[in-house]
């Protein structure tokens, strides 16, 4: 008697609870889950999307073997490499750098710390329109650049050579307040009778920096570096804005050749294959994150 | 005596290391912000303006007639960009996706944190597993799906999947996570289901969580570009993003124009941001914060 009342309360709470959950889950089965099995699927097939639906033969592989003699393909993976080990580790050694002396030698940060975070926040759209312009002869960069002294700076975008780099200025623009949004509230919640301890020894500022504030940011710091990793394998406006993934393949990237594959020439089977590489990726760095956690991060 | 010369000496030494940062610091906030103070100069400058060097950063007389045709205000610009069509759309998704999405992670993050019903682990380690899946290996079977069902004229290729997110789900799971079970359980004594006490008890709580969430929302729908590029093929469905790349195309060598219209995609995000501020910080030092 007892044992069947409760089996129905189990019963009743499993109902409560998928009925919560239902349509979160149905959203994420339709829009996500089927999607990826779907996008698997037609990666091993010749699909032309104006074949139509169903029209569609089985290749085996034979895209992802394909994409290797593409040099479009592996231009885009090579960018999307170079792209990503430009911005991880720039933009993150300046955010740092800059939410330590916002936090600890600054007057007046809040104020600051808005106009940096003010590019995240804005339309990525409107943001690498605005600049196009500044990169353009009579735009503020260029000029400001001829200020510093280099008399005949390069055509930034247009040049094969600096267009990248030019696109990475940007988006370092673009990520570093978050960086140093994060920074920030990690740094405010850091013990503060270490640095105490550490002035009665008469340790010097960068002394303090190097050997308590790094080490004690060092999860914040990992976090940063797989998410910051993961948006720049993604990055796709202000490439589809900026270059159009010119001059020649110089600024092409992965989601852009996804694009332009899939939506251009409706290859859908090969742009699937190419979106799978791009998936495995970020799969690889995710596995690290998990794996590395333990082994590189110093949770005190 | 001496200690306090001492003293003095360590305080002034403070001092002007603090006004030497704080000088770097305004320096690096200029810079940051010189592309917005040349994008709104630019705008308010006549085409032949812009192009002028030295920049005059302060224009001598404010030239408003860019935004004016950038709206077609009064109907009488040169070509009509449907810049106010194109705005009302990215607020109508903006705002179905941010009620729609809340609603959706508040009640499964509720679920997944306080209800005990079988399964829930496993489903829960799925949407971690989930949160790794690039929007952009979805989007060819997204757009095939929607085609099918003959969507493609209108906005609920862009609505429907915004309705749920993931790290919506997690974020809110995390959240409703903190609050001590007491509450719930004082609550089931006084006889109140489990939906009553999510709607009367856990919700008014967890409304911080719900505002930050909710920001983030509006924030990833109103930038969200490579979807409406691809969803999107007329001018009465196209949001900011897309209408503003179509703008350019149209008028790249109207550079005031070009500004104009991106000022005006850029200043309604800031005062929404500034009045939010607080919610919006907690929400991304939220997300971070997930180990």
């Amino acid at each position: 008697m007892y044992l069947k009342l409760k089996l129905s309360r189990q019963l009743k709470t499993d109902i409560t609870g998928y009925t919560f959950i239902l349509p979160n889950i149905l959203g994420m089965i339709i829009f996500t889950l089927f999607p990826l099995l779907f996008s698997l699927f037609i990666s091993f097939t010749d699909w032309d999307f104006t074949k139509g639906l169903g029209n569609w033969n089985f290749n085996f592989g034979a895209n992802y073997i394909e994409m290797w003699k593409d040099g479009w393909f592996t231009s885009s993976l090579f960018n999307t490499i170079l792209y990503s080990l430009m911005v991880v580790p720039i933009s993150i050694f300046l955010a740092l750098v800059l939410a330590v002396i916002l936090e600890s030698y600054c007057f007046a940060k809040v104020p600051m710390k808005l106009a940096m975070f003010m590019p995240y926040i804005s339309n990525i759209v409107a943001v690498a329109i605005v600049w196009v312009m500044m990169y353009s002869p009579w735009g503020p960069f260029t000029l400001m650049i001829k200020a510093l002294g280099w008399e005949t700076p390069p055509a930034w975008l247009g040049d094969y050579n600096w267009a990248l780099i030019a696109v990475t200025i940007m988006s370092i623009w673009s990520s570093i307040g978050y960086n140093i949004l994060i920074y920030s509230s990690a740094i405010q919640g850091l013990p503060q009778d270490v640095y105490e301890a550490a002035d009665v020894d008469g340790a010097s500022e960068i002394t303090k920096f190097f050997k308590i504030t790094i080490p004690s940011l060092s999860p914040t710091t990992f976090f940063l570096v797989i998410t910051t990793l993961i948006n720049s394998f993604q990055v796709f406006a202000p490439i589809q804005i900026m270059t159009r993934g010119g001059p020649g393949t110089s600024t092409s990237v992965l989601v852009y050749y996804i694009y332009t594959t899939g939506f251009t020439f409706f290859r859908m089977g090969y742009a699937s294959a190419i979106a799978w590489v791009l998936f495995l990726l970020l799969l690889i760095v995710t596995l690290i994150q998990w794996r590395g956690q333990k082994k590189w991060v110093s949770y005190e | 005596m001496k200690n306090k010369d001492l003293q003095k000496f360590y305080f002034m030494k403070k001092l002007i290391i603090r006004f030497c940062c704080t000088a770097l610091i305004i320096g690096i906030s200029l810079v940051m912000i010189t592309p917005f103070l040349w994008m709104l100069s630019a705008s308010m400058k006549t085409s032949a303006d812009v192009l002028k060097l030295p920049i005059k950063w302060i224009p001598d007389y404010f030239y408003p007639d860019n935004y004016i045709s950038v709206w077609n205000i009064g109907g009488k610009a040169k070509v009509d960009y449907h810049f106010g069509v194109a705005y009302l759309n990215s607020l109508k998704i903006a705002f179905i996706n941010l009620f729609g999405s809340v609603l959706t992670s508040t009640l499964a993050g509720y679920a997944f944190a306080k209800i005990k019903f079988r399964g829930s682990n496993v489903i829960f380690l799925l949407y971690l597993a989930a949160m790794m899946i690039p929007t952009q290996v979805t989007l060819i079977p997204r757009f095939t799906l929607f085609n099918s069902l003959g969507m493609m004229g209108g906005h609920l290729p862009l609505i429907l999947p915004g309705l749920v997110t993931i790290t919506g789900t997690f974020l809110m799971r995390q959240y409703f996570m903190q609050i001590p079970n007491e509450l719930k359980e004082a609550s089931f004594i006084d006889g109140a289901n489990e939906f009553q006490i999510w709607a009367r008890i856990m919700v008014p709580v967890a409304k911080p969580g719900m505002a930050s969430l909710a920001m983030l929302v509006f924030l990833w729908n109103w930038n969200n570009y490579l979807d409406a590029l691809v969803f999107l093929s007329d001018w009465r469905q196209y949001t900011i993003p897309v209408a503003l790349t179509n703008f350019v195309e149209e008028s790249l060598t109207e550079y005031n124009l070009v500004m104009a219209a991106s000022a005006s995609a850029l200043i309604p995000v800031f005062a929404v941001f500034l009045a939010g501020q607080r919610f919006f910080v907690k929400g991304l030092v939220a997300g971070a914060v997930k180990g």
